[in-house]
Order: structure tokens, then sequence, then C-alpha cells
């Protein structure tokens, strides 16, 4: 019952995940963030089996990193970051355990100045999208979404469309997710922003 | 995997198989230079599976091996260090196996680890976590942080993913430059830090109790009694704990090993002191 939503806008892209971390009927942490920072202007946000999630995100956090350090401090675009987690999830997919971890990734490309969001799941299925959801949460925002999506937006509005869309998760999802953590990708690089 | 089973239980009666079986070892004997190390493997096919038929209490009611399951333990964090308290009863099935379980796991002066789950892992893994812990501090000359210790065992454990360990531990440590810090570490790989947890087939009436009470500012009595009155309740409420509680205090000095009290006396001292437990006469 996860919540990770993505909204690519003009100058960025909005990653917004759930904080609470359940196990059964407990909810165990009310601070869990389900992102991890794969370099300076790539994000990714997880969702899936417990255990895995943390597992796979570290794993290509450092493998994203170690490409850094060996290219001469060249960062890989956001394209080249969802390949290769794409590929890491399509050659798990056919081993004896796979990952079972769905993921959003929010980049930004200095190269072209293009912020872009790319939706992979376990099965390897990747997309680059405007806007993009896993778990339940999907039912509820991609039909708000498709609605009042408009391209060429600001990061002001995309955090107000943001708003809209946490608004009927709180009042339809049948869980207390605990609140969100709200992370803007964008040219100067991944910021937390506060007050979600 | 039953057919394969079967195939190498009964072979004693089957003489052609035997006969196979003999000339088979005898050509595998022959060529065996003693240079490549093996492992001896159950004669099955898919040993996890094999494991889950045979444990699996909540599928199969009538499987033979009963691992001991349910426990009630609680580690908090406040003011004045960590508080960790734990029940004492393993039960195997429906079966009361002892009233008397130390779940508490001593890693070292400094670091303490909760058993909830399969007691045997629990108990194993943990007190190589702390061979582990002490190898660190003889190659690093300084105590591990409780975030690598936990990070060692969430490892290991995720490594046996799906392969039928069975834990919920908590690990509970202070160092200087963490402070008093707990981590949560179960066996689906999962490892959370955070300021307050209750694991086990207890945990939802132990939260109950303490989410209640619980503030920052606890003192070490108020702390110390609260860890004893959450476990209680949950003694109280789930049939799966029992027996008594074991208590602790973490501070920067170490863990202090606050006493063994019995479920079945402190009860009445309690009840009468709080006016509380109204559903119960006497």
């Amino acid at each position: 019952m996860d919540i990770i939503l993505g909204i690519k806008v003009e100058d960025g892209t909005i990653i917004a995940t759930s904080k609470a971390a359940t196990r059964g009927i407990s909810v165990l942490k009310d601070s869990d963030d389900k992102t991890r920072a794969l370099n300076a202007r790539n994000l990714i946000a997880y969702t899936g089996e417990s255990g895995d999630t943390v597992q796979f995100a570290e794993f290509i956090q450092a493998n994203i990193q170690l490409y850094s350090m060996r290219e001469n401090d060249i960062e890989l675009s956001p394209k080249a970051t969802a390949s290769f987690v794409r590929n890491q999830l399509a050659t798990s997919l056919r081993s004896r355990k796979p990952y079972q971890v769905n993921v959003l990734i929010a980049g930004y490309d200095t190269k072209t100045d293009t912020a872009s969001l790319n939706w992979i799941d376990y099965l390897g299925t990747q997309v680059e999208l405007p806007y993009g959801a896993h778990g339940y949460a999907a039912f509820y925002a991609n039909s708000l979404l498709d609605k009042h999506y408009r391209k060429n937006m600001k990061i002001e509005e995309g955090l107000g469309l943001l708003k809209l869309c946490l608004k009927e998760l709180e009042t339809r999802m049948p869980i207390d997710f605990k609140g969100v953590y709200v992370k803007v990708v964008d040219k100067d690089g991944i910021r937390s922003i506060e007050g979600y | 995997m039953n057919s394969i089973a079967s195939q190498f239980t009964n072979n004693n009666n089957n003489i052609i198989r035997n006969e196979i079986n003999s000339v088979t070892h005898e050509f595998a004997q022959q060529n065996s230079l003693n240079l490549v190390p093996s492992i001896t493997l159950p004669p099955i096919s898919q040993p996890t599976d094999f494991l889950r038929a045979h444990t699996d209490d909540e599928t199969n009611p009538d499987c033979k091996i009963k691992i001991a399951h349910g426990t009630t333990t609680l580690a908090f964090r406040y003011q004045g260090g960590i508080i960790v308290a734990v029940d004492s009863r393993a039960t195997a099935g429906n079966w009361i196996a002892s009233q008397t379980v130390n779940k508490v796991i001593r890693i070292n002066p400094f670091l303490l680890g909760t058993m909830a789950g399969g007691a045997a892992d629990c108990q194993y893994w943990e007190t190589w976590l702390g061979t582990q812990c002490r190898l660190h501090e003889l190659r690093e000359k300084e105590r591990i942080s409780v975030a690598a210790a936990s990070k060692i065992l969430g490892n290991l454990v995720y490594q046996y993913k799906g392969m039928g360990l069975s834990m919920g531990t908590m690990v509970c440590g202070y160092t200087k430059k963490e402070g008093p810090t707990i981590y949560y570490v179960d066996s689906d790989g999962t490892r959370l830090k955070g300021d307050l947890f209750c694991v086990g087939s207890g945990q939802t009436f132990a939260y109950g109790v303490l989410d209640s009470e619980y503030k920052w500012e606890l003192t070490d009595e108020e702390a110390l009694y609260l860890g004893k009155r959450s476990i209680l309740a949950a003694t109280h409420r789930d049939a799966y704990s029992g027996g008594s509680i074991n208590l602790y205090h973490v501070t920067e000095k170490g863990w202090i090993y606050h006493g063994n009290h019995n479920v079945g006396d402190i009860f009445w001292d309690i009840k009468e002191q709080e006016k509380s437990f109204n559903n119960v006469d006497g």
C-alpha cells in the first residue's frame, strides 16, 4: 500500500513517497524515506517486497556512483540510468529469486536541459512519462492527473497538482500512509520540499 | 518434490535401484580426486519448499516440526537511554515449551539483541553477530556502530531470504557517535532505525500501552516501569506471550540488567497499585 508518485514539469521532476513503513497490521515507522539519490540529478523512488526494495536501491546507487568514479566524474544521464535499472530488473526476473521492486526515476539531463520521469516495474517494463505512480495510488492519481496535467507547467504548479492528488489519496485510501516526503529534481540538483 | 523424496526414502526396498545407486556411487568414487570441495545436499529437489511443508503451522496444522514462535519484545529510546523489555515464553504450536527463555541476547557489553520468531535462528545468528562485532573491534581498534552491526545482520538474513529463516529482532546499543540507537531487523530483510518498536505476536498489545504513556522526557524509573507494564499488558492478552519479564536499560556506560519479573507475581501487585485490569476479579 506504499505510495509513490511522480510528476514531471517543465523545469524539473517532483517525487512524493509515503512515510509509513508497515509490517502486518502495525506501522513500524512513520518517517521512512523510500528514495535514494543515485547521483547529483537522479533520484530513485521504490516500492515492493520489503527487504528487496532497499537492497535493490542501494545496489543501484552503489553502481551508479561506481560509474562516476571510474569514468572521470562523468554522471550517467537519466536515460542511461533508467536503462541500467531496467536491465538489472529484467536480468533479475529470470533468476532464482527476482527482485520484486517497482521504481520511479526522476532525473534532470544537464546536456539537453530536460527533466524526465521514468516508470519501471519489476517485470522490466520501462516508460518515460509526464506523470506516473505505482501501487494503489496509481488508481486514484492517474485519472486525476489525466484531467489536470498540462504541458509546460512550472514546479510551483506541479506541487499544486501534487497537493490535489494527496488530498484525494488521504480521503479515499483505506489505510493511513502517514503523509509523504516530497523531493524535486531540477538543474540545481535534488532538494526536499518541506511541509507535506 | 514428493516423488523425488519418496524415491530416496524408499530406495532401501528397491533392489534394482539399490544396484544402480551402488554402481553410480562406485563410479563417482573412482572419479573423485578429492581436489574439489563438495557439500552434501538433502535428497530433495526444493529444500525451501520441503522445509516449509514440514514447518509451516499456518497452512498445515499437522506439520511435524513446530518451530518455537510467539513473543512480545519491545525497545524504546528516551531521554535517559534505551529500555529493552521482553517476555520469556516459548511456544511450539499450542504447547508452551518453556516459560524461562532468555530473549535478550547480550552481543557485547554495549549491544543487545532481542529475540522474536524462530528461537534457534535468533539465538544462532545473534551470537554469530557477536563474533562479527568482536572481529570488527579487533580489526578497527574501535567498537562497532549500531548501524554497522545491524547491517551485518540485515545483509545476512537477506542472503537467506525465502529460505525459511524467521526472526524479528531489535539491535539496541550505545556508541559515542550515534548515541543510544535502535535498529529493527527482520527476516524479510527489513532494517529500520527508530525510537520505538514492539515485535512479536503480542506487539499490538504492547504498542497500545507504550504509545499512550510514552514521552521523550520519561525518567529512568518511569521508563523501566513503562517497559515492564507494556510487556505485562501483552502477556495478559496474548496467549503466546507470558512467563516472566526481563528488563534492560542501555546507557552510555553499556547495558544494565534490571532483573526478572514473574508475570504471575507482579500482575496482582500492579493490578492493586494501579487499580487497573478491572476485567479480572480478585
